[in-house]
Parts: C-alpha cells; structure tokens; sequence
C-alpha cells in the first residue's frame, strides 16, 4: 500500500552565470565553493533530486547561501531552473518544459508560498480580503460574495479578525502579516505548500503561534509541505524528514530525528552540535 | 516478529577529527509475537542505542534487523526507505524514553490522546475518553488534564510519557528506561499495563533498572558486552 509521490525532482541545478561543461563538477561540498573555477559561475543548485509524498512535511536546513531557497523557488516556478525535471503525481510530463501559462496553472491550482518577507508574498496596500481575492481569482473564481466568504473563513482559520478583511497589511504587525499570506497561501486548497524561513524575525511568542498553526492546518488538511529553515528547532517540530543542504548540494537526506540524533555528514554534525 | 542479526553501530566523529566509537558490534537476539525482552547491561554498554537503531533514529552500521510489519512483511529496518520506516513508526511500532519529548503547547490529555486520533483514527472526543481513563489509572489528577507537562514533575511526565505509548497497543515497542523516576505505585501500575499490552500481542524490548519491573514481564534477558541471551524470568 504504497503512496505515490505529490512531487518529485530529478537533478535539479540552477547556474547563475554563463556557465560552462564543468561547472557542476567543480563545485559543492567536496570542493568548499559553488563557484565554477572554469567560468566563474555560481551553482546555486547541483543535482538535486527528491520525492514528496503526501501529508508529508518535508524540512531543509543549511546556512545562508546553500541554497535552499533557490530550490523552493525552482520548486514554485519564481525561478527557472538550469537543468532538471520536475513531476507532479505520478505524470511522466516533466513540468518544466510546459509553457508559463500552464506554469501558472499548476501553481495556482496546486501551489501555495509562504515568503520570509510578507512583501513578496502581499500586497501591502491592498485589503487583506483583495489579496486572498487576487489569488483565487488567478485559480478562476469569479463570484466575489463566495470569494469574500472565503476569505473570512481563512482569516478566521489563520487567527485574524475578520473584522480587518478591509484593511492592508500595510496596518498589520509581522505576525499578522505571516498570518494573511499564510491565508493567501492556502486559498486555493493547494496540495504542495512551500514555507520559506516564514518564522525567521518574529519574536518569540509570535513565532510560536505561527508554528503551532501551521502544525494544526498541516494536520487537518493534510497538506505536503516543504519547510525551508536555518533553525533546527524549527525543523524538529514540523518535520519528519529532511536535507540538508551545502555549498547548492544535498549532503545528508534522513528521517528528521535520525539527522538530528545521528548525523553522518560533516557539515550535519557541526550543525547540530552548533544548536544554543 | 523481529529479528536482530549481527547488529554494529559505529560513531564517526567527524568533528572530533574523524574519533571512531564503536557503541556496540555482533548484538544478534530475536522474539516471537507477545515476547518481551529485557536489555541490561552497565550504563555505556549501548543499551539504547540498540533500541535508537532499531527504531531507526540512529543508523545502524552492519547487520541486520528484520521485522514482519503487517503492512510490508518481512522487512528489515536497517536498511528500509525512509518513507517505510514512517509508515511503520505510524502504524506499528512505538518508542518511548526516558525523557517525555513532546511538542510544546499542547495539553498533557491531547498528548496522550493524539495517537489514538492520528494512529487508530479514532475521533477526538472518544480518544480524549480514553486518554482521560489511563492517566486517571496512573494517578494524574483530572485538573492537570489541560495543563501542558513541561511543567509538570519528573514522574509526572513520565507517566504521561507512558499513557501515550501504550495507549495506542503498537506491535512493537521500545521501552528507554521509562520508569527511571516513578516510585512503587506508578510502577505497580506500569507493570499492569505492559502486561496488559503484552496479553494483546505487543512484543516489547525494554531496559529497566527496577527489579520489579524485569522480573514480572520480561521473558528474556539480553546482556550486553556478554552478548549471550539468557532466559529468566519464569
């Protein structure tokens, strides 16, 4: 009884730079640099490869520069991948060689990104309910009363007053922010949601809401979800598997406890033993 | 039900440059359905580690450890994939330690009742019935039921620990010392329930330090470093 993949990848690289023939096998861990030496290029991801299933909740961890939030953009089509394929379910189309158009569709219909920065994934100075709206409008809705329907139901889902559907996050705290593009995120009732870094500079207690709610839609929607994070308590609560990552490679891929408890890569040890 | 065979573990430290511990090597034991096995040995002879690999949260080095799961077969956890390893922690077996590890902010009767909902798909209601009884036998008194057990006492979360791990009647599960702090009645009281598991089909490995506990439920012993297994108990 064996699920099939919502999504998997199949040596995914992104170069920035001209690059040349032997850009990807001068760079990455072994090489301490994911500069080309040839052309001077920068492998921001090498060959990455991976599976999603569903209701699964998939973390990768890395310093800064490791790439791991070129891959979600690769992943969510914000960037467009060098080399590689991606499948959704268990199609043999690799969607990367499809149109924008169809692109688009795929992420409006499938897809949902939480952004670290509320102004990527906002309109800061559009109402909260206009920014849900935008969204479904892309995914086709076109009735504005089920639209403002829908989008009091996941204000109210996320925590925020529906009171304040009118107003622009403009108005909002960080907390809140995450809150609303969380909402817009998960209006289209995607299968695959991708959280970049979405609690990194919220203080304490309003990083603790915010996971504890992802926790809680995680498991009542059973959505796959990709969690990008340098924090490692992050990764322990949400996650059961994760990469990690280094210099645009996968160094070590395990079950979460496993990487946690017993890290084989040296890169992972030192990682873990660095934890406050 | 499982099989160990010839089971190593080895810490490679890179950070340490390169230090090589062997925690243990050649450990080869195995138990039938409803067979409950005692682990002991000094403190450092590898006794949870055994039980880390075996649940998969360390990787084994060499050998083998083959479980019939009811939904894979025969499969052996040393080397399955990732994802069938989830499946089975999800389904089949259990693993609970010495230290309650759970997720902050969440009441201590959720945290017992959350395997019966996500494990058994039993609804909330009946799981939080059911959660509310056992920790009612383990003596927690009802008013704790919603506070959350970080700040509960020692043998508090220990027995909340407990009341999550059995509750849900795994096929297999691993026991990391989790009467270590109780005193005589919290463990009278365990000892009921891991028999009343092992009487359902629960085959268990455990390492304990109580006497009482090794004596009344186990059947065999697995001595470490001696690595013979002896039959005791009964």
């Amino acid at each position: 009884m064996m699920s099939l993949p919502v999504m998997k990848a199949e040596g995914l690289t992104k170069i920035y730079g001209i690059g040349c023939p032997v850009c990807r096998e001068s760079t990455g861990p072994g090489y301490e640099t994911n500069i080309c030496r040839e052309c001077g290029a920068v492998v921001a991801c090498g060959d990455i490869s991976f599976e999603l299933y569903p209701d699964e909740v998939l973390g990768i961890v890395g310093e800064s520069g490791s790439g791991k939030s070129t891959l979600v953009k690769l992943l969510y089509f914000d960037s467009e991948a060098t080399h590689g394929a991606i499948y959704i379910n268990d199609s043999a189309d690799n969607v990367l060689s499809l149109s924008p158009f169809q692109k688009r569709r795929i992420r409006n219909s499938r897809m949902g990104m939480v952004y670290q920065n509320p102004h990527y994934g906002l309109r800061m100075e559009v109402t909260s309910g206009g920014n849900i709206s935008e969204r479904l409008i892309m995914a086709g809705w076109r009735n504005i009363a089920a639209m403002r329907a829908r989008a009091s139901y996941l204000l109210r889902k996320t925590e925020i007053p529906v009171l304040r559907i009118d107003e622009p996050p403009a108005n909002f705290s960080g907390g809140e922010q995450q809150r609303v593009q969380i909402s817009k995120a998960l209006s289209n009732n995607p299968s695959i949601l991708f959280l970049d870094e979405v609690t990194t500079g919220l203080d304490l207690s309003v990083q603790a809401r915010v996971l504890d709610l992802i926790r809680a839609l995680q498991s009542n929607l059973h959505l796959s979800v990709i969690v990008v994070s340098h924090d490692l308590g992050v990764i322990r609560l949400l996650t059961t598997r994760t990469m990690v990552m280094k210099y645009g490679r996968v160094v070590e891929s395990g079950l979460t406890d496993q990487i946690l408890e017993d890290p084989q890569h040296h890169y992972t040890q030192l990682l873990v033993s660095s934890q406050l | 039900m499982l099989r160990v065979e010839n089971l190593s573990k080895t810490f490679n430290i890179h950070i340490l440059d390169n230090k090589v511990i062997n925690a243990f090597c050649d450990v080869s034991f195995h138990l039938k359905r409803g067979e409950f096995l005692g682990l002991s040995g000094p403190s450092g002879s590898g006794k949870s580690t055994i039980l880390k690999c075996i649940y998969r949260a360390y990787l084994s080095s060499g050998g083998n450890i083959w479980f019939d799961s009811a939904e894979y077969g025969k499969l052996n956890i040393a080397t399955a994939p990732n994802h069938a390893i989830l499946n089975i922690r999800r389904r089949e077996v259990g693993y609970v330690s010495q230290f309650l590890k759970v997720i902050p902010r969440v009441p201590a009767i959720d945290i017992v009742a959350e395997p019966l909902v996500t494990k058994s798909r039993l609804s909330l209601d009946k799981a939080r019935t059911r959660a509310g009884e056992l920790l009612e036998r383990l003596d927690i008194p009802p008013y704790l039921f919603d506070a959350y057990p970080c700040s509960f006492s020692g043998g508090e979360q220990q027995r909340v620990n407990i009341a999550r791990a059995v509750i849900w009647t795994p096929r297999l599960l691993l026991l990391d010392e989790p009467t270590a702090s109780l005193d005589k009645d919290s463990i009278a009281v365990v000892t009921d329930l891991l028999k009343e598991l092992k009487y359902e089909g629960t085959t268990m490995i455990g390492i304990f330090h109580d006497r009482i506990i090794i004596d009344s439920v186990t059947d065999k012993k697995y001595e470490m470093n001696q690595g013979v297994t002896v039959h005791a108990a009964q």
